[in-house]
């Protein structure tokens, strides 16, 4: 521990409790920092790829999960070291910003320490190799920008977007019917999509899923599905051109929120606001029934009178809808949320074709399906599944397939997946590495060193020669100067990616390079670590 | 160098063969254990609940055992999940897909030892899956056109379900009531409807299906005790103050003579809805919540016969049965559809009085009276008969129906067994270990009754290469059978159901090659 001393020779304390903390410092903190950096990307390595293994997580209170979605395995794993928890992050926000390749970045990063650490062997600064890796990759994103293709499609055409959906899903454990998963996900990104804006609002697509049944029922809905049912057992099931009233306001007795007291002190105020009471649920229902609706969709609950005079007047109602439901509702029929019974109006109500009532399994289980919306701007798509991992791991997948579809409307640039990115990326960065003069040379080289392993990663975890296979496709892609070759993981027997319909965004790859690099440099920064030793 | 561990103190982390052997152990323990209650001859096992009063349950039901296990080991909880996914979705064939998954991973375990890739061996399963569902698609057999036929099928299959259970001595005696209970649902699948009654005392061969409806209640004191042609008001309603709710209201008052005018109103308002309620002109009146004394009086001046505290699921079965509807306001009598039925009359089953409706104009819905000589026999009883009811509504909805006893995984085997013979390439191995998993479940259904397997299953292949055959285990005589005389059959969505989910649960646990356990969540707190 460093102790500065005063001119009397007394002891300084810069940290509190200083010896009840541990200290790394220089290159050792490096050295540390990039070994816990390589150990989570060694977990996700095998995960990597078409033929990429499954973890299976068990969270602390027991519970399982089962994934192949980097995102998800980094998060569920409850790591403790700082350095693993920004890789965490790393590939969160490669999550939230483009939702596929979380796996990817993460084993790109760890590919990058270790090219890293190497480096440090040699004894160049930390510095200069975090300098090299930003110049080795704005090098790499810009070859990227120079390959890319323009990816024709448009709504009437959308086999192109089914392709590249098929290609994220195929590293998941749902590939077994990818094509239909995919076709699902593209359409349901189409009929959100404002093609006009190149914009997708992928909240308005509901995912949901119920277990039992099959991953082939999996299927999707013009419409909304809602977990609930019906609030009285004997309203109609199926409701034909349904008029939706959406309601925030309970059907119960009123309590005005500032505080008030009623006092009941003599009969007659018993009588009349029993009477009152008696009043308002008529009221209530009435006015529902007045601006012509045909079935209340309500965010609260229902007091049994009211319930049943809802019944009575043969007015379907729903209770305890969720507020985001309710939205989503209110989006695909086009109704407004109404807050108040006064503001009800007819303007206000939702339309939809056909509601109905669905009953799973053996249990009494439902489910309530709003098809044929006014505005069928937004969909559900509804997942069935063997069991509840499954179900869960194929959220996930749809999720990715449904970013995918999502980038590819927002920029239709592609690039070419299976590793072919990465090769191509590599060379261009050697080229360009002879060009620096200085010590960045080394770590740009490095750099390019430490794309291969993504192909690498690929070709191991399909059971191919690693190094044979990349060495043969990057003489293919230098001799032939293409920029698609890469790693055949599907044994299909070319290595032409263009063949195989393996796409990735172009956004996507130049996020994971960025964000992998970004990532990289903050982690050669740190020099030294404090933290708390045994509390 | 030092490597900081990654992980919290009590996580821990098995990587490559040692995660595959250890989720390959557990989900074969978890099979293991089950095994033995496959089959007409299976035993049973006695589960002790460790909460108070160690209650026990003595049961056959592969679900139900799996259920009250505590697990630790993940793969193995996979397992307990598709077997509970099996029973919400068809409700039968429970322990069949817990232990066809086993025997999968069982085959795959001996695979990965012989250096095939996990990943080829599920492409492998995936081929053989496929295969063997055309396979059983090719051979079932439709009578819903004919109506007589297909109420025999479902005798058949209910007959099929119920042998292996405690109820096999009276199977037809059982599977006559199931069919019956099930037609009477009209093809919903809502097995709400149908309600159990259990009542200690008698055999099970007492146990019956009542054609009318039968509540678990008792008549109030001083009422009618028996009504012919009764009109019936469903409730739902308080009965006991009716507080006025609006405004959150509440009561202050300063003097002893305004309480009791505040109670003689309150009275009055209670008296009133009691004079509402008798305007519909019922002469029965079912509340789903409590009647206070008070009204309860003026129901029996009225002769009208009032029950109490009917709970939700007998108010909505009740509803459904006489037709009526549920009611919460009493303002417009004409409006309101009353149930009817013929008689309402109190009987006695074993000691106690129950409440028996007959000549309903519905019955969508029914009882069943199970009768049994212990709490024990005749929870297993309700869970096989459960078993039943959910297979034959099923079954109704998708009248495909096949043969049992075996035949339906020898057919599959053999059709697997030749696309084994057709593929190039390591799946072929994959293939083949499936058609070796699926012989497994007759090998051990043969073993359960003490019986030859070896010999038997290899009789049964022998005669399944001749095309059309219909042999099967009979476990009654011991010897390999035909099946369609026997009159063993199966439901065609329960064999697929267990066919697709113990495959995908055998690809998901073969997949895995890490497991991470995080640290369990600390409890010190809730101390």
């Amino acid at each position: 521990m460093a102790l500065a001393f005063d001119e009397f020779g007394r002891p300084f304390i810069i940290l509190r409790e200083q010896d009840q903390k541990t200290r790394l410092r220089g290159i050792d903190a490096q050295k540390a920092n990039i070994a816990a950096g390589k150990a989570v990307a060694r977990i996700l390595r095998s995960s990597l790829g078409p033929k990429g293994m499954d973890k299976m997580l068990q969270g602390p209170d027991g519970d399982v999960t089962i994934s192949n979605d980097g995102a998800t395995i980094l998060e569920q794993m409850d790591v403790d070291n700082q350095i693993a928890k920004l890789m965490v992050e790393l590939s969160r926000s490669q999550d939230y910003e483009i939702g596929d390749g979380t796996t990817g970045v993460v084993v790109m990063a760890g590919a990058l320490l270790e090219q890293a650490e190497r480096q440090l062997d040699r004894g160049i600064h930390p510095i200069r190799i975090a300098e090299g890796y930003e110049m080795a990759s704005r090098v790499a994103v810009e070859h990227l920008e120079r390959i890319a293709q323009k990816f024709e499609f448009d709504v009437d055409n959308y086999e192109p977007l089914v392709q590249t959906c098929m290609t994220t899903l195929s590293s998941k454990i749902v590939n077994r019917c990818k094509r239909s998963l995919a076709e699902i996900a593209v359409k349901a990104v189409l009929a959100v999509a404002d093609l006009e804006r190149r914009d997708v609002n992928l909240d308005l697509i509901k995912v949901e899923g119920k277990v039992g049944g099959k991953l082939e029922d999996t299927e999707l809905i013009y419409g909304i599905l809602v977990d609930k049912d019906m609030s009285h057992p004997q309203m109609p099931k199926q409701i034909e051109d349904a008029h939706i009233a959406i309601l925030t306001c309970p059907f119960e007795p009123p309590k005005p929120k500032t505080k008030h007291k009623v006092d009941i002190d003599t009969v007659e105020k018993f009588e009349t606001l029993r009477k009152q009471e008696q009043q308002y649920f008529d009221e209530m229902v009435q006015k529902c029934k007045d601006v012509g609706a045909t079935l209340v969709i309500c965010q609260w609950g229902f007091d049994d009178e009211a319930n049943h005079l809802l019944m009575h007047r043969n007015l379907p109602a729903v209770r305890w809808v969720g507020g985001v439901e309710l939205e989503l509702i209110a989006i695909a029929t086009g109704g407004r949320i109404v807050p108040r019974f006064q503001e009800l109006t007819p303007e206000k109500l939702g339309k939809a074709g056909m509601v109905r009532e669905k009953s799973f399994g053996t249990t009494k289980e439902r489910m309530l399906y709003i098809e044929h919306c006014a505005n069928s701007k937004a969909v559900t798509i509804f997942i069935r599944g063997g069991n509840k991992m499954m179900i869960e791991e194929t959220k996930r997948s749809i999720h990715d397939a449904l970013c995918v579809a999502r980038n590819l409307i927002r920029n239709n640039s592609i690039v070419y997946g299976g590793g072919a990115a990465e090769i191509t990326c590599s060379l261009a960065v050697d080229a360009a590495a002879d060009k620096y003069p200085g010590v960045e040379q080394y770590a740009i080289r490095a750099f390019a060193e430490a794309l291969d392993s993504v192909p690498m990663a690929l070709a191991e975890n399909s059971g191919l020669q690693p190094i044979e296979t990349l060495s043969a496709v990057k003489s293919q892609q230098i001799k032939e100067n293409i920029p698609f070759y890469g790693i055949d993981c599907n044994d299909v027997g070319t290595n032409d990616m263009r063949e195989q319909n393996v796409f990735e965004t172009l956004i996507g790859k130049q996020q994971q390079i960025l964000l992998a690099t970004q990532v990289v440099k903050m982690i050669l920064k740190i020099d030294d670590v404090i933290s708390n030793s045994e509390y | 160098m030092p490597i900081d561990k990654i992980f919290k103190d009590d996580a821990s982390e098995e990587k490559g063969e040692r995660a595959r052997m250890a989720s390959f152990i557990g989900a074969m323990a978890v099979a293991d254990l089950v095994k033995s209650t496959l089959g007409p001859k299976g035993m049973d096992k006695i589960l002790q609940s460790t909460g108070r009063g160690h209650s026990v349950t003595v049961t056959n039901d592969g679900a139900t055992i799996l259920k009250s296990l505590h697990i630790d080991n993940p793969a193995a909880k996979v397992l307990v999940d598709i077997s509970k996914v099996q029973d919400d979705e068809v409700g039968d064939g429970t322990t069949s897909v817990v232990v066809l998954a086993g025997e999968l991973l069982r085959e795959a375990e001996k695979l990965v030892t012989s250096k095939i890739h996990p990943m080829t061996i599920i492409a492998g399963y995936r081929m053989a899956a496929e295969c063997a569902r055309d396979a059983l698609l090719k051979r079932v057999i439709d009578n819903k056109e004919n109506a007589e036929k297909f109420r025999s099928d479902l005798m058949k299959i209910a007959m099929t379900t119920l042998c292996s259970k405690i109820l096999s001595q009276d199977k037809e005696h059982f599977a006559e009531m199931a069919v019956d209970a099930v037609f009477r649902l009209k093809g919903s699948t809502n097995l709400e409807a149908i309600q159990i009654i259990k009542k200690p005392g008698g055999s099970l061969r007492d146990s019956f299906l009542d054609e009318g409806f039968i509540l678990d209640k008792k008549i109030g004191i001083g009422q009618p005790k028996r009504i012919e042609n009764a009109k019936i008001l469903v409730a739902n309603t308080a009965m006991d103050t009716d507080k006025v709710k609006i405004y959150g209201a509440r009561v202050r008052v300063d003097s002893m003579t305004k309480v009791a005018q505040i109670e003689g109103a309150e009275k009055e308002k209670m008296k009133d809805k009691v004079n509402k309620i008798l305007a519909h002109g019922i002469n029965c009146f079912v509340n789903r919540q409590l009647i206070y004394n008070f009204p309860e009086e003026l129901f029996a001046d009225a002769g009208v016969l009032a029950i109490e505290h009917a709970d939700f699921e007998g108010i909505e079965r009740l509803g459904l049965v006489t037709g009526g509807e549920i009611a919460s306001t009493f303002d417009n009598p004409e409006s309101v559809k009353l149930g009817h039925c013929k008689l309402i009359e109190e009987i006695m089953i074993g000691e106690d009085k129950l409440i028996h409706f007959s000549g309903v104009e519905m019955g969508q819905a029914c009882s069943i009276v199970l009768r049994g000589a212990s709490h024990h026999v005749l929870d297993e009883a309700e869970r096989s008969l459960h078993d039943a009811l959910c297979v034959l509504s099923q079954t109704v909805n998708d009248s495909r129906v096949l043969l049992g006893g075996g035949w339906p995984e020898m057919v599959m085997a053999k059709e697997v067994d030749e696309l084994a013979r057709k593929t190039a390439g390591k799946k072929s191995h994959a293939i083949e270990a499936f058609s070796r998993a699926l012989v497994a479940i007759p090998t051990t259904i043969a073993d359960n009754a003490g019986l030859d397997s070896a010999e038997l299953v290899a009789q049964l292949r022998a005669e399944h290469h001749t095309e059309g055959c219909n042999a099967g285990i009979d476990v009654i005589s011991g010897a390999v059978g035909d099946m369609e005389e026997r009159g063993i059959y199966e439901a065609f969505k329960v064999k697929q159901a267990v066919l697709l989910s113990a495959t995908e649960a055998a690809e998901m646990i073969l997949r895995v090659d890490e497991i991470i356990t995080c640290a369990p969540r600390r409890r010190e707190d809730r101390m």
